[in-house]
């Protein structure tokens, strides 16, 4: 595939978010439109969210995540979106070029006149939330485990404790109970469940799985792999209650303990975080604080269901696809004023063909060389002389002028730049 | 037939690396073992990685003969080697007026032991040079020839250095005995079978006094672990420039704040003796306690910022320090004893080891001249050491070229600390070849960032496997018994 240097609108991610904003984007009539996955296929985390529970909202069935994506991925590739799978974006400016790279294009640079920010969320870690213990391998968060098991094929464990009632936390929770291991115990340390109700009763219940709600893990040991938790109770100030220790045998430790938006290329663009969501604050069009940089889905804020997540890709897409037709119509009026022979410079560098319609415009410059004879000024649309001035000489000490009249509207509209030339008459 | 070495050296730390790449310049054949997968395992691997002005150690001392010595050789060996160094200079900040005269002290100690640049700074001038310093602080001591490196880089590149240089390393090898002829050590047994030599050298860290005592030698020397708990920031969140100590107490130096060559603050160590030599669990109360002595020096850390703990073990001797006079039981040792032939004995090289670790070196070649070793210089030894690319650091440009060369750069496998499939390979054929998860993020820093891990180690592990044409299932986080994974899917019952 070959990249253009500049495309109307550019959507960082393809999850959910990323897809709708591409589709919307196309059908607002955004002519070029490409979609930047480091992933090796379309639709992000949804990939491995072999699950059912997606889509009852927008398309009132019950899909699981990988055909819910598949309903995108159609629409995107017939309308003619572009893809650049297995990239990462690398660092996006607040004048909105994209700098990424992958293996078969190499380090790229891309002008986007809008953007759309779908990078979704990642995981909170066991650092964060400070489980004291060894640091054996075994414990990983949710998500990690899902895309070993879902996508890679690989079991973690056989016994394994979740610390988080949070929705990943519970769907692995059934999946891993599927895959023959066994799941000891669900902690929350909220006295209340976080995730859904009915993943609640669909994967723990049905299964037979204890949740212990006010519960935590208070130390991970295990020198080479994970032996065992210790879990313990907490009082309403997170205190652990004295006493009620108890040593849970297992080789691994998932954690489904929150999300936080993923944000460090929005940074780099300049966006601003709102500290509460960890997202960019946002108005009506989802469109952030720096022109034509747009946000949608998870990246914003964490969504609980991933048909919110799809209309709010909707109605990003679309206001930047608006975004980029007007920025592109602008840039469309504009003409370049190229310094041809003899010529150094001119001033202005390009024109707005617009105000030839009513004014005239004045092109002032400086030679190169001194010519001590008669000369033409002319100014070129190509092959096709639009407007000349006669000068008896003409020396790099003396600035020219030349004005062009509301009478030359009819071919600078045509002209895609304009050159200026000076030579003996 | 035994494999012979002229010396074989035990344990790869940044002690047994240095030694390594110091006796790579002579005429002699060098084995290093390693019981680990890989080198720099423990106490090298997790330090405030501060290459230390002087200040600190007992005058008198061999750790204060050592640490001055050892300081300025960093410039010439960060050059040779190709392992990042900064010279930032550091700073032992008083909070209120009682901490004042632990400063005086330290001056005049690191005046006694000879350390250069150190200049007294008042309130304001602190305030100036650090903006997130407690207000209260009342002064603090400069050191200009503080500097920061990193550790794994650093030992990673003396080890590499000594390899190109002849060394053969040997990892996952454990020491078990020595050989003996009389009281001449003629070899030693290990896991991996017998290897004959003329000389040992001890540089075996937190086991140097289980090492020592199967010779023979000092019966009464013992290291114990001492813990120190660490938290590492988001460097997104928040960026200390400096080094910053607190005034030192009876415990050591105390809880700092600091930052890594990558832009991460770092806070910790406390100081709690542990039971074990493997113990590196992190404790509720431990990390409290380094949590509330770093916002003393730092008041603005925010929890939410911290992306990484861990813990590292200092082996604590009880080594007499030799300066008559001085009574001090915990200095280093650095000797070739009289009771056996053929042993190079080190123990209780904690901190400033780190610093130190060039001048030990040395020092352990001037030993063995002076016992009569006749170390001829080879012709063809080669100080350099080059460092392999490092997409992160890149320009643009510079980016592109590398991957115009070798596409696999081209894939970023780590996204918060930009590590690319190209850089994940080289090491992977290393001189020290980089075989589990844990010696390529010691190496390239991937899945040290704020995901830690979450979206890379599924990817790594696949190329680890992939490099090495083994499956997934054999790919392990730190070596044998810590596999990523256990079995397929789809195998219920099978």
């Amino acid at each position: 595939m070959v990249l253009k240097n500049i495309y109307d609108v550019v959507v960082i991610g393809s999850g959910p978010g990323g897809l709708a904003a591409a589709v919307a984007a196309k059908k607002e009539g955004a002519e070029d439109v490409l979609v930047i996955e480091r992933d090796m296929e379309l639709g992000g985390i949804l990939i491995q969210c072999i699950h059912n529970g997606f889509g009852v909202e927008i398309f009132k069935e019950d899909l699981p995540g990988p055909s819910y994506a598949q309903r995108f991925i159609k629409e995107v590739f017939s309308l003619g979106v572009e893809i650049l799978l297995d990239t990462m974006v690398l660092d996006i400016t607040p004048q909105r070029k994209i700098y990424a790279s992958n293996k078969r294009l190499g380090f790229v640079e891309i002008e986007a006149r809008s953007i759309v920010l779908a990078m979704g969320c990642r995981e909170r870690s066991r650092p964060q939330i400070r489980i004291p213990g060894t640091r054996p391998v075994g414990v990983y968060t949710a998500g990690t485990a899902q895309r070993w098991v879902n996508v890679e094929g690989y079991m973690p464990g056989n016994r394994v404790v979740i610390l988080g009632s949070g929705d990943i936390g519970m769907i692995m929770a059934r999946r891993l109970t599927f895959e023959g291991a066994k799941v000891e115990r669900v902690l929350e340390v909220m006295p209340y469940l976080t995730g859904l109700t009915r993943n609640y009763v669909q994967c723990l219940l049905d299964f037979d799985i204890q949740l212990q709600l006010r519960h935590t893990v208070k130390r991970v040991l295990g020198n080479n792999c994970v032996e065992a938790v210790e879990a313990v109770q907490v009082d309403e100030k997170w205190n652990p209650v004295p006493g009620s220790e108890e040593i849970i045998p297992c080789d691994t430790l998932l954690l489904s303990v929150g999300l936080i938006p993923e944000n460090e290329l929005s940074r780099k663009a300049g966006v601003k975080l709102d500290p509460i969501t960890s997202g960019p604050y946002v108005d009506d069009n989802f469109q952030t604080n720096v022109p034509g940089i747009f946000a949608a889905g998870n990246v914003v804020h964490v969504y609980d269901l991933v048909d919110w997540v799809t209309e709010a890709g909707f109605q990003a897409g679309k206001c930047a696809a608006k975004y980029a037709i007007v920025t592109h119509r602008k840039e469309s009026n504009y003409v370049p004023l190229i310094a041809g022979d003899n010529v150094r410079y001119i001033v202005p560098q390009k024109l707005d063909k617009r105000n030839l319609e009513e004014n005239e415009i004045r092109l002032q410059m400086r030679v190169t060389q001194p010519i001590e004879q008669p000369v033409w000024i002319e100014v070129h649309d190509k092959e096709n002389l639009v407007a000349r001035k006669a000068e008896r000489y003409v020396r790099p000490g003396e600035m020219v002028t030349v004005v062009l009249k509301q009478k030359n509207y009819k071919d600078v509209e045509k002209a895609e730049n304009l050159t200026i030339n000076i030579a003996p008459r | 037939m035994l494999e012979k070495y002229d010396f074989i050296i035990i344990g790869g730390g940044v002690v047994g690396s240095m030694i390594a790449r110091w006796l790579s310049r002579y005429e002699a054949s060098v084995l290093l073992i390693e019981k680990e997968a890989d080198i720099c395992m423990g106490a090298s691997s997790a330090n405030t990685a501060i290459v230390h002005a002087g200040y600190d150690p007992l005058p008198g001392s061999l750790k204060a003969r050592m640490n001055i010595v050892g300081n300025p050789m960093w410039d010439q060996l960060s050059g040779e080697l190709s392992f990042p160094f900064e010279r930032r200079g550091d700073y032992v900040v008083a909070v209120g007026e009682e901490e004042l005269p632990g400063l005086d002290t330290l001056m005049e100690q690191g005046k006694v032991n000879g350390v250069p640049g150190m200049k007294m700074l008042s309130k304001a001038e602190v305030l100036a040079r650090e903006k997130n310093i407690n207000p209260d602080v009342s002064g603090a001591l400069w050191a200009s020839t503080g500097g920061i490196c990193d550790p794994f880089a650093v030992t990673i590149a003396a080890a590499e250095n000594a390899v190109m240089n002849g060394v053969k390393v040997l990892l996952n090898t454990s020491f078990e005995d020595f050989i003996m002829e009389g009281t001449r050590i003629v070899g030693i047994k290990t896991n991996r079978g017998d290897f004959g030599c003329r000389w040992v050298i001890n540089s075996a860290g937190m086991y140097s006094d289980e090492i020592m005592h199967k010779a023979g030698i000092r019966p009464e020397f013992v290291i114990k672990p001492r813990r120190g708990e660490y938290f590492v920031f988001d460097r997104a969140d928040l960026t200390i420039d400096n080094v910053l100590f607190p005034v030192p107490s009876l415990k050591g130096k105390g809880i700092l704040v600091t930052t890594t060559l990558h832009g991460n603050t770092i806070i910790g160590p406390n100081s709690v003796f542990g039971e074990e030599k493997e113990d590196r669990s992190t404790t509720h109360e431990g990390l409290e306690e380094i949590w509330q002595g770093a916002k003393n020096l730092v008041p603005c850390l925010n929890q939410k910022h911290i992306i990484a703990m861990f813990v590292g073990l200092r082996p604590y001797g009880n080594g007499p320090c030799k300066s008559p006079g001085i009574d001090y039981q915990h200095d280093y040792i650095i000797e070739i004893p009289t009771e056996v032939q053929g042993f190079v004995n080190l123990g209780g090289i904690e901190s400033p080891g780190l610093t130190s670790s060039p001048a030990i070196a040395q020092e352990v070649v001037d030993l063995l001249k002076d016992a009569g070793e006749k170390l001829k210089e080879k012709k063809e030894w080669d100080p350099v050491r080059r460092a392999r690319p490092r997409f992160r650091d890149m320009s643009h440009k510079e980016r592109k070229l590398l991957i115009e060369k070798d596409p696999r750069y081209g894939r970023v496998i780590c996204r918060c600390e930009n590590v690319t499939e190209g850089e994940i390979a080289a090491e992977i054929h290393a001189p020290i070849p980089a075989t589990t998860y844990d010696a390529l993020k010691r190496r390239t820093w991937l899945g040290t960032g704020r995901c830690q891990g979450g979206f890379d180690m599924p990817r790594v592990v696949k190329i680890i496997a992939d490099e090495l044409g083994v499956s997934p299932l054999e790919v392990t986080k730190k070596g044998q018994g810590s596999n990523f994974l256990l079995r397929p899917t789809k195998q219920v019952g099978a």
